[in-house]
Parts: structure tokens; C-alpha cells; sequence
């Protein structure tokens, strides 16, 4: 079992660099950019994944805990602290090593925060505020959910938009590159594309090893069991909160870390990394690619990622995937992937139904404190 | 002068306050009839207006307004054939997924239509510097219109709902579809009908706003967001208490603009979003249904 | 002192009052029975029992702690456990794995944990499944391991969610209704499961329709009707007392 994981993943390495040939081969080299950058966002969608398809929580602003990652990575690398050499904090930081001075793209010296620690605060924040947030919101169920995530979403956005500090509308540039270990760098320069494109990958595909044994371990049956009739999950010892909980701070971090990671290598981040479409787009890709399907996830994350990247959709990018979503939900709510026959035809099929099968029903008729009955009766299993 | 300054800022909150009322009373509709959350809501505003400024180029203003509505309305119907009416037995997320596409599929469509320029109709008596003394402030014309025509528009919806038999037949298939399709009531196109009455309504508002507030091809996500929230401070479910909500809310999104820098403007109005849905997702008037225990 | 000793617990939901000061007492190593017509407010009881739903009134006490109000999991963790009326596995995942999260409460692996897989995560994950395989083949469900839940016949469904509410090694389990939907064959299997169930040393208290399980296995049974309770004592005494008989008028008893 646990070799097919070990081997799914070398796998996948060995198709990155077929691919990472075949471009340079084909003198086509650029191409290795926007692969980079669809690699970054695909961890954040498999995290997503993760929350949709096995806690079956839905996060519409999960662009928001891209954000908070790139933007803190960026704010901490770019704020010159120079000015304030003398105060306590800085003094402080600078006794630890946590700065370090660097020339900007005037010729001057700032003394910024040093990457590695800007990273550690960026996982930190994004951790603390997905804990914050997510201990309320948990608690709401399907559209009350759904909005508060959407909201929440809003807030970083606005305040990535509003906030002068942060570069307000143009966000922040000038982002220095990320020094990793022993001279790699994550960074935008055309000289260590190729390497910049192996440090994506590379972490794209630690972060699906940790999640594929998350997922086969108990963790990952109490997720799907939580998922799959929630009720008897609690009955059986599960914390459901709890659960739920971990899995909405852990898809937070991976999506901050995409973010830190994307934001070095762009240079730069600005608002539109936190907006409501871009949330959308993440959650279209994880429907698509079948919700608890993380290597369908994450093969529909690449090529949606790249082809919106090439400007393959062109102006209808938006109009795309919004499309996207609507078909998916029509017509394969457990994914594409996932799609069968049957279950494609299951919204003409149902019609003919009279009435629910009663082994799919959960809470009972007289029972207030189960799901309200409106009319669409009870979610069927697979309606997530 | 201060008292005049409160008063501007009130008039302002009323009138952004009726959008708000009549996009949470559509929400409520379409939500009492099928209990869905319509994420599009928002969009009829905004096709109202658009629309209705494509249509004033060659139209006098009360027709192109009309025909505004009544494309809105057909668009309203459509959206409820095509996407909502075939689906059997969706989960509640699964159509707020579908909603929120359909909103950006919406979105793109008046995009491409109109780009992004945004547009205005002319005010409906005088021009944008004609206005009425109240109470030491200076109210714009248009303000009343919109005010007027939201109460009217409450006022004969309420009416509708309590007395017309197409009214009470959506009230009884709100209240227990399965029954009253036992019933012989026609459910489906009686869900149709509160698609239609959301749409008209909101393009209506969406009209009578548009020449204080304009509008935009890209307005439409910010309302629904907002018009939720009026919607869940109300009460789901509960179409007058949106109303009341509605001005409530305007008012306070006004006042905010004088306490914190207009950037964040956005940022406090969900900041109260997020109150009412963990502190007290029944609204305030409504039942309990938002949380589990 | 009892097992369980369930005082005055009451519960209201709207205008029905469900369950009405009913008190009963359930000894270790018996197979006690609740029966009553539809509406009795059995379910209710059990669900209250089981921290789904919180009295409104009365108390709860398992091995002589208080367990009232306590959500499910928390229940659960006291070593109490359950089965649903209508058959709630876990869908897309197979009859072992099933078992596997029944075992959730005995076994320790967290997130970090399980993303990196420590030896001794391994060694955990090993152990239970051997101990759930182990369990199936005491209920006799052992070929159906890898069977997708959902698609197994009703009979062994039920099975199967048996072995999953004994994977946490309760001290004692509620069945809700465990007979619903299964012909007579299927329900002298149940009778012989519960039995040997019984043996292994878990004490059973269920909720039943079916008078001739009720009556060959259980050692008391307690008789509800529109919320209260009428009658408790060993199934011979209740088969004829009057009120009992005369609740179920109309209604086959035996």
C-alpha cells in the first residue's frame, strides 16, 4: 500500500521532467514559467481538495489564505526597517538574525526581513487567523458556510486593496528572490527557470506524498467516514469539530506556502490574488477533478491552471470557469473524473423517483434537530 | 452643519438602503420557494439597469424602464429553466455552487455587452443638481423615487403574497412542496414565478438607483453579498424583516464611511456578515437553522 | 449500581412532548429491550442517551458518571456505543474500513502523524485493521472485508455496522431498531449476533419492533408509550400486563 503512494509520486516526478525536456527541448523553455506557477497553485487547490472532498467543507475564500502567505512573504522582504534601526523590535530582530541587508532596484540598502523568517511568520499568521476564523465558521452548514468563507475571502481582498502599506490596487513588487538550501533560489530570473521549475514540483509533490498518507491513514478515514454520514462518524468517537478544524488549518498553510513560494518567484503579489473569481476558480478545479480525488485534482489543476495562464480562454478566463462550474455541478457534482454513466443521468433519474430511498436518509422525520426539510429533502450522498 | 452632515449621510444610507432591501426580499422569495440561496440575485440589479440605459437610446424613460424589467424577468425565467428546474432533489451547496457560476456566467455576458463603462440613467425629474429641502439637507428627487418605489414595490409583493391566489399557492408551496404538488398546485412553474418576481424586482430598484449610484457590469457580486446579509439579519425567510434590515444596514454601511477610510468600506459591512452568522445566524427575527448545536 | 441508570429524563420539541420523566436501569451483562408503538419516543430516548439530542430534563449516568448533555463523540469515549435505525455506513469506503473508524476511539495517529508516517503510525494503522478483520470474523462478515459498504445486501449491512459500533471495545452498545428491513432468516442470525455479543461481555440495550427478538433474547423489557414509560420487567411479566396489551390493541405482540 504504501509503496503504490512512493511510486504514484516518482511517478509523477518522472512526468515533470519528461515534460521539463520536452520544453527546453522544443526551445520553448518559457513554457517552464507558467508550469511553475500552475505548480503553486495546484498545492493550493490540493489542500483544497482535501477540505472539500474529504471533510466536505466548502471554503470559497481560500484565495484569502493564498494572499495572507504572499502578502506577509512580500511586506516583511520589501519594508525597509532601516529607518527604525534604533528601536527595540528591530534591534531585537537584528540580534537574532532575522535581517539582513540587501540592495533594492535604486541602487540603495534596505535592511528587510530575512526570507526564511518572513516565511516562518507568513505559515505562522495564515496558521493562527485559518484557526480564528474557522472555529466559527465550522460550526455553519451549507450555504451559511459557504458565504462565510466567500466573506471572509472579501475581507483580505478589501484589505489588500485598501491598505496603502500593501501597495494598496498595485499591490507589492520588487519581492526579492527566496534563498532555499545550498544556492538554489526561488526566484523569477530566466537563468534558474529550469531549477525554479523543479523546486515547484518538487514541493507540489512532497505536499501530495503528505497528503496521500494523511488521506490513507486514520486521519483520512475519519475524514471520509465525517464526510460520509457525519452523524455516525460522531457516534463511533470521531471529534468532528476537531477534525474539521485541522483540516481547514492545514489546507490554509498549503495554500500560504503556495503563496510565499509564488510570490518569490513572481517578484510581486497584488489583490487580485485574493479575490472572490480567483476563490471560484479553486473551487471549479477541485469539482472538476472529482472532490477526494487528489491526483484528478490535481492533473485538472495543471492543465486549467496553465491553459487560463497562456491566456488560452482570453477574455472569457472568468466566464470559463464560472461555466465550468455550473456544468459540473449540473451534471457531475462528484467530479468529472469520478463520472459514471448512471450518475449523469441521475438529475433525469431522479425526477422518476417518487419517493427518497430510505436507507440514504439521515435524521428522522420527527426529529427537529436534524436538517430542516425544504424541498429538495435530503442531500443525496453524493450532492456534496 | 453637523446635523446636516448626519442627514446627508442618512439620505445616502436610505437609498443604498432600498437596493439592499429589495435584493434580501428577492433573496427571500426565491429562497421561501425552493430553498435556495440565488447568488444572481444580485445581477438582476444590475441587467435592470443596463439594460434600461440601452433601451432609453431609443425609448422614452418609462418604457425603456418596462422593457428593462421585463427582459430582466425573462432572463430571471430562463435562469430558473435552465439551471434550477430539472435538478432533483440538489443539495443546498451544490446550488449555491451552480448560482455563483451562473452569476459570473451573467457577470461576463453584460461585460461583453456593455464593457466596462459604467453608465446612469437620467434622473426621472430634474438632473443631478436639483433637490428638495428637507429638514435643512438637500435631498435629490431620485432619492424619493427610489424610496417610493421600493414601498410600493414591498407593499404590493406583501399584498401579492397574502391575497392573490397565485400568492398564497406560492406560500403553500413554500411551506410543503411535496403537499402542495399533492394538491394539484403547479410547483414548478409557481418556482418559475419566484424567479420572475425576484428578477422584476430587483431590475426595477436597479433602475431607480442607477442615476445616484450607477451601475456597472461587475456590481452585481458586491449586492449579493450584501443583499444576503440583509437577508439573514432579517431572518431567512422572513421577506418584510429584509426590508426593515435592508435600511438598517444602508444606513450603517453610510455611517461607516465617517468613522473608517472608504477602502473599508467592504471590509465592515462583511464584518457584520460574519457577526450575525456566528453570533446569531436566526437574524433577528427569524428561527434557528444556520448551526449545529 | 447499574450500568446505566437513566432518572426522569424528559424531552419536548415544540408542542410534543417526546419522552416524559422516564427512568430505567440497564445491569451490566444484560440484553435489555425498549419497546412501544411508533411515536413511543424510543428513538428519542436513545438519541438522548447517545448526546445526539440534549434533555430537556433528568439525568444520565453511565458507570455511575454523568453523561447527559455530552456530545456523541464524548459518549462514545465513555465507552458507550451505537447503530442507527436506518443503516448510516460510510459511503465510498469498504466494510473493513468501515470497522477500521470504529476503532477510532483505541487508536492514537493525528495529523502530522499520518501525513508523515511514523513506524509506530504504521505499526497502529496494522493493528487495527487486524483487529477489525478480527471482528468481523467473530460477527462472520470476515469475506466481506473489501466490499464497498453501501453496495452489501441489507442483512450483512447491518452486520457490518455491528461490528463497527464493537470495534471500539464498548462496555456497552445501543442498537436503534437493528431487525428493521430483514426477513426471518436474517433476524434469528441477529439474535444468535447479539447473543454472542452478550458472551463476549458488552451489554446491549435495544430498541426493537420485532416482539419475537424482543422476546427470546432480552433479559427485561421496558415499555414506552406516548413518551412515558408503562411497564419493565422480564418479557413473560410484560407479555401480559394489561396496559401493554392494551397500547398495542390492534397490533400483532407476539
Amino acid at each position: 500500500m504504501r509503496s503504490a503512494r512512493w511510486f504514484q509520486v516518482a511517478l509523477f516526478m518522472a512526468a515533470a521532467v519528461a515534460v521539463e525536456l520536452a520544453a527546453v527541448y522544443a526551445g520553448k523553455a518559457f513554457l517552464l514559467t507558467q508550469l511553475t506557477m500552475s505548480a503553486y497553485y495546484t498545492l493550493v487547490v490540493i489542500g483544497l481538495s482535501l477540505l472539500m472532498g474529504y471533510a466536505g467543507q466548502i471554503s470559497i475564500g481560500h484565495a484569502g489564505f493564498f494572499a495572507i502567505g504572499g502578502y506577509a512573504a512580500a511586506a516583511l522582504t520589501t519594508w525597509d526597517l532601516s529607518g527604525r534601526r534604533g528601536g527595540w523590535l528591530v534591534s531585537a530582530l537584528g540580534a537574532a538574525g532575522a535581517l539582513v541587508s540587501r540592495p533594492d532596484l535604486y541602487g540603495g540598502t534596505v535592511l528587510v526581513v530575512r526570507p526564511w523568517v518572513a516565511f516562518g511568520v507568513a505559515v505562522l499568521l495564515a496558521l493562527v487567523i485559518a484557526f480564528a476564523v474557522g472555529i466559527p465558521v465550522l460550526r455553519l452548514k451549507g450555504h451559511y458556510l459557504a458565504m462565510a468563507t466567500l466573506g471572509i475571502g472579501t475581507i483580505v481582498y478589501s484589505i489588500a486593496l485598501g491598505t496603502g502599506a500593501l501597495g494598496a490596487a498595485d499591490g507589492i513588487s520588487g519581492v526579492p528572490p527566496f534563498p532555499l538550501l545550498g544556492g538554489l533560489q526561488v526566484g523569477g530570473a530566466a537563468s534558474i527557470r529550469v531549477a525554479n521549475y523543479y523546486i515547484a514540483f518538487g514541493l507540489l509533490a512532497l505536499g501530495m506524498l503528505l497528503l496521500l498518507n494523511l488521506v490513507n491513514s486514520r486521519v483520512g478515514r475519519a475524514l471520509r467516514a465525517i464526510h460520509g454520514a457525519e452523524e455516525a462518524a460522531s457516534a463511533m468517537g470521531v471529534d468532528t469539530a476537531r477534525f474539521k478544524l485541522q483540516t481547514f488549518v492545514l489546507s490554509a498553510v498549503l495554500a500560504a506556502v503556495a503563496g510565499v513560494f509564488l510570490t518569490h518567484f513572481n517578484g510581486g503579489v497584488g489583490p487580485s490574488e485574493a479575490s472572490i473569481m480567483k476563490s471560484v476558480k479553486y473551487v471549479a478545479i477541485v469539482a472538476v477533478g472529482g472532490m477526494g480525488s487528489l491526483w484528478g485534482t490535481l492533473t485538472t489543476s495543471l492543465v486549467l491552471n496553465f491553459l487560463s495562464l497562456r491566456g488560452y480562454f482570453g477574455t472569457f478566463d472568468d466566464a470559463v470557469f464560472g461555466l465550468i462550474l455550473i456544468a459540473v455541478m449540473l451534471f457531475a457534482p462528484s467530479g468529472i473524473l469520478a463520472l459514471s454513466f448512471r450518475r449523469s443521468l441521475e438529475p433525469v433519474l431522479g425526477r422518476l423517483r417518487t419517493a427518497p430511498k430510505p436507507a440514504t436518509r439521515e435524521g428522522e422525520a420527527g426529529d427537529p434537530d436534524s436538517m430542516p426539510y425544504r424541498l429538495e429533502e435530503k442531500p443525496s450522498e453524493d450532492g456534496r | 452643519m453637523l446635523g446636516e452632515l448626519l442627514l446627508q449621510y442618512l439620505v445616502a444610507g436610505l437609498t443604498y438602503g432600498t437596493i439592499y432591501a429589495v435584493v434580501g426580499m428577492g433573496f427571500n422569495i426565491i429562497y421561501n420557494a425552493t430553498g435556495i440561496i440565488n447568488f444572481a440575485q444580485g445581477e438582476f440589479v444590475m441587467l435592470g439597469g443596463m439594460t434600461a440605459v440601452s433601451l432609453h437610446q431609443v425609448l422614452p424613460l418609462p418604457l425603456a424602464i418596462l422593457g428593462a424589467v421585463a427582459v430582466t424577468m425573462a432572463i430571471g425565467a430562463l435562469i430558473e429553466m435552465a439551471f434550477i428546474r430539472w435538478l432533483a432533489a440538489p443539495s443546498v451547496l451544490r446550488m449555491i455552487i451552480i448560482t455563483i457560476g451562473v452569476s459570473i456566467v451573467v457577470r461576463e455576458a453584460a461585460l461583453l455587452v456593455w464593457g466596462q463603462q459604467v453608465r446612469a440613467l437620467p434622473y426621472f425629474t430634474g438632473n443631478e443638481v436639483t433637490s428638495i429641502s428637507m429638514g435643512g439637507a438637500r435631498v435629490s428627487p431620485q432619492v424619493l423615487w427610489a424610496v417610493g418605489t421600493t414601498a410600493l414595490m414591498v407593499a404590493l409583493v406583501t399584498a401579492f403574497f397574502r391575497w392573490a391566489s397565485w400568492g398564497r399557492q406560492m406560500r403553500a408551496c413554500a411551506s410543503n412542496r411535496v403537499a402542495a404538488s399533492l394538491c394539484g398546485l403547479p410547483t414548478r412553474n409557481l418556482v418559475t414565478l419566484a424567479f420572475v418576481l425576484s428578477a422584476g424586482m430587483g431590475a426595477l430598484a436597479g433602475c431607480v438607483v442607477s442615476p445616484i449610484t450607477y451601475t456597472q457590469y461587475g456590481i452585481g457580486t458586491g449586492l449579493a453579498i450584501k443583499g444576503f446579509t440583509v437577508a439573514i439579519l432579517g431572518g431567512l425567510g422572513n421577506s418584510l424583516a429584509s426590508v426593515a434590515a435592508g435600511l438598517v444596514f444602508g444606513i450603517l454601511e453610510s455611517f461607516s464611511v465617517s468613522v473608517l477610510p472608504t477602502a473599508y468600506k467592504d471590509v465592515v459591512t462583511i464584518a457584520v456578515l460574519l457577526a450575525i452568522l456566528f453570533v446569531r445566524p436566526s437574524g433577528l427575527f427569524g428561527a434557528r437553522e444556520a448551526s449545529r448545536p | 449500581m447499574a450500568l446505566l441508570e437513566v432518572s426522569a429524563l424528559s424531552k419536548r420539541f415544540g408542542g410534543v412532548q417526546a419522552v416524559s420523566s422516564v427512568s430505567l436501569q440497564v445491569q451490566q451483562g444484560m440484553i435489555k429491550a425498549i419497546i412501544g408503538p411508533n411515536g413511543a419516543g424510543k428513538t428519542t430516548l436513545f438519541n438522548m442517551i447517545s448526546g445526539f439530542v440534549p434533555p430537556d430534563a433528568g439525568a444520565i449516568r453511565f458507570e455511575g458518571e454523568a453523561i447527559q448533555g455530552s456530545p456523541p463523540h464524548r459518549v462514545a469515549a465513555r465507552g458507550l456505543s451505537r447503530t442507527f435505525q436506518h443503516i448510516r455506513l460510510f459511503a465510498h469506503m469498504t466494510a473493513l474500513e468501515n470497522v477500521m473508524v470504529g476503532r477510532h476511539l483505541r487508536s492514537r495517529t493525528g495529523f502530522l502523524e499520518g501525513m508523515v508516517r511514523l513506524p509506530w503510525t504504521r505499526r497502529e494503522d496494522e493493528e487495527v485493521r487486524e483487529r477489525s478483520l478480527e471482528l468481523m470474523d467473530f460477527l462472520g462478515i470476515a469475506g466481506l472485508a473489501e466490499a464497498e459498504a453501501t453496495s452489501l445486501a441489507y442483512g450483512q449491512q447491518r452486520a457490518v455496522e455491528l461490528a463497527r459500533a464493537l470495534a471500539s471495545e464498548p462496555r456497552m452498545v445501543l442498537l436503534d431498531e437493528p431487525a428493521a428491513g430483514l426477513n426471518m432468516r436474517e433476524t434469528t442470525e441477529l439474535a444468535k449476533l447479539i447473543t454472542r455479543i452478550r458472551q463476549r461481555g458488552v451489554t446491549v440495550l435495544l430498541v426493537e419492533h420485532d416482539m419475537s427478538l424482543v422476546m427470546r433474547i432480552s433479559d427485561e423489557v421496558a415499555v414506552l408509550s406516548y413518551g412515558e414509560k408503562i411497564a419493565d420487567a422480564d418479557p413473560r411479566s410484560v407479555q401480559r400486563d394489561e396496559q401493554v396489551i392494551r397500547v398495542y390493541l390492534g397490533e400483532e405482540e407476539c
